[in-house]
């Protein structure tokens, strides 16, 4: 088979689909999304590495379990293979990814060219954040550029999809059609506000949002009776974020040192209590995810299983929150 | 000054009050700055902006003030220097991330909108702030906003 053909057959059979009346993009997350099912997508860990087989092994290990994969971009402020690099390499194989932009490393002339790039290489789902500071990564001298900020960022993005423009004005031949995503933390302070900040990113253009790990489900079911009373729901997919939990030792580690990560205290008491912590952390999660889904507004599940992957797969299906959907994987 | 910076949000009605007071006498001195030379009035205004605005609210001197927008709290000195806060990543004790000795610049925003008025810019009418102009850097804003006001020849770069 020719490449060009190979190609073709890879376009049709995973991400860009022909266009629906109504979406943005055409990326299977929102369709699935908009169809009303419920959603997964999961975190890959980007290799420390030049290898493209490095990325196709981790990207493997979600198969047939999420819709999408989100591509960290420089996550923690710490290097890794770029976002656009992995997405790039994965797309090829059709798989559906969210691009993470960082408002830490790049400027507006750089964000738009690689919005671009991206979207010319079938990424369909762009998630719009502000970053972490520069002195939580391993280059803590870095010049920290924060030229944008996750709403301004959603606003250019948009106007290139809508407007067929940059943020100069000057018109694009092209737009890129993106499904464009937010993160929200409702577990951060000021807690009051949180959902007032959601309603902003919507208006920012947010059309998916995936949520900081959530642990405190009262606080969060709180959190979402507020934004549906908003009609925010109605206007963005929410997909909650879990993670897996290895011991408590590490629970506590986070708790202490990574600031806007809400822990409970039973989290930490379970684990502890545990012969077998990981497990129980992965079962925690599982119950969550269970319990999250039951929430009214939430609209998928965002794992996010640093140095578990290998476990996401056995994660959902234990969870059964798929309802036995099958999400495309290459074949 | 970090402690003038506080004062300035837990009075930012007054402190809001005077400072456009102040803006709008310097718009109506137009004619003097015009006759002065707008380039070299921009140079005594904004050495007595640099040295007001850096002593009560740590200004950066980004030439884009928004500090009416923002309860009077400015937001160059959130280390990401966000303009539509705050991040996820603020502390349980209302401290910055990043800063873990600083109270974040946003909930102080918040804090100084509230006090603005009851429809404070900042709450109910989600207004986005535009990204930072950089080309603005060291200059005054106020002057700046003068010449957007009193400028009628349309020259967007006053």
């Amino acid at each position: 088979m020719s490449e060009q053909h190979r190609m073709a057959s890879a376009d049709s059979a995973g991400e860009n689909l022909p266009s629906l009346a109504g979406h943005f993009s055409n990326g299977r997350l929102e369709r699935v999304l908009r169809n009303g099912d419920f959603a997964v997508t999961a975190e890959i860990a980007p290799p420390d590495s030049a290898d493209a087989e490095d990325v196709y092994r981790r990207a493997a290990l979600f198969d047939g379990v999420v819709d999408a994969i989100n591509a960290t971009d420089g996550s923690g402020a710490n290097c890794h293979m770029s976002s656009m690099g992995v997405c790039s390499l994965l797309t090829r194989k059709g798989y559906s990814m969210i691009m993470q932009i960082s408002c830490r490393d790049k400027n507006r002339i750089a964000i738009q060219g690689d919005v671009l790039g991206a979207s010319a290489m079938n990424v369909a789902n762009m998630l719009c954040l502000s970053g972490d500071g520069v002195d939580t990564g391993d280059h803590p001298e870095a010049k920290p550029v924060f030229d944008l900020d996750s709403m301004t960022l959603l606003q250019i993005i948009r106007k290139m999809r809508d407007e067929s423009e940059f943020l100069s004005g000057r018109k694009l031949t092209k737009a890129p059609p993106v499904f464009l995503g937010a993160a929200a933390n409702p577990f951060a302070e000021p807690l009051n506000y949180r959902v007032h900040r959601l309603a902003k990113k919507v208006v920012a253009g947010a059309q998916f949002i995936q949520t900081q790990y959530c642990f405190d489900l009262p606080l969060f079911s709180e959190y979402m009776k507020r934004a549906v009373d908003l009609g925010l729901t109605e206007k963005v997919f929410i997909l909650a974020g879990v993670g897996t939990m290895p011991s408590a030792a590490s629970a506590l580690w986070i708790r202490k040192n990574i600031p806007g990560i809400n822990i409970p205290e039973w989290v930490i008491k379970r684990l502890k209590g545990s012969d077998n912590p990981k497990k129980e952390g992965q079962d925690i999660c599982v119950e969550l995810m269970q319990q999250l889904k039951e929430i009214e507004g939430v609209s998928g599940i965002h794992i996010m299983a640093f140095k578990q992957e290998e476990s996401v797969k056995n994660i959902v299906n234990r969870s059964g929150v798929l309802d036995g959907r099958v999400p495309w994987m290459p074949g | 000054m970090y402690i003038m910076r506080k004062i300035m949000v837990t009075s930012a009605k007054p402190a809001n009050y005077i400072y456009h007071l102040l803006e709008s006498a310097l718009v109506k001195l137009d004619p003097l700055w015009k006759r002065l030379g707008y380039q070299r009035s921009e140079k005594t205004i904004a050495f007595f902006e640099k040295n007001i605005k850096a002593f009560l609210f740590d200004c950066k001197m980004c030439g884009d003030c928004v500090l009416d927008k923002t309860g009077m709290s400015c937001p160059m000195n959130c280390p990401k220097q966000i303009r539509n806060g705050p991040c996820g990543g603020v502390r349980d004790n209302g401290n910055c991330e990043v800063k873990p000795e600083m109270r974040c610049v946003w909930i102080e925003a918040w804090r100084g909108a509230k006090k603005l008025t009851p429809d404070s810019r900042i709450t109910p009418d989600l207004e986005i702030l535009a990204p930072v102009n950089h080309r603005h850097k060291d200059r005054s804003s106020w002057f700046i906003k003068i010449r957007e006001i009193t400028d009628t020849s349309g020259d967007r770069n006053v």
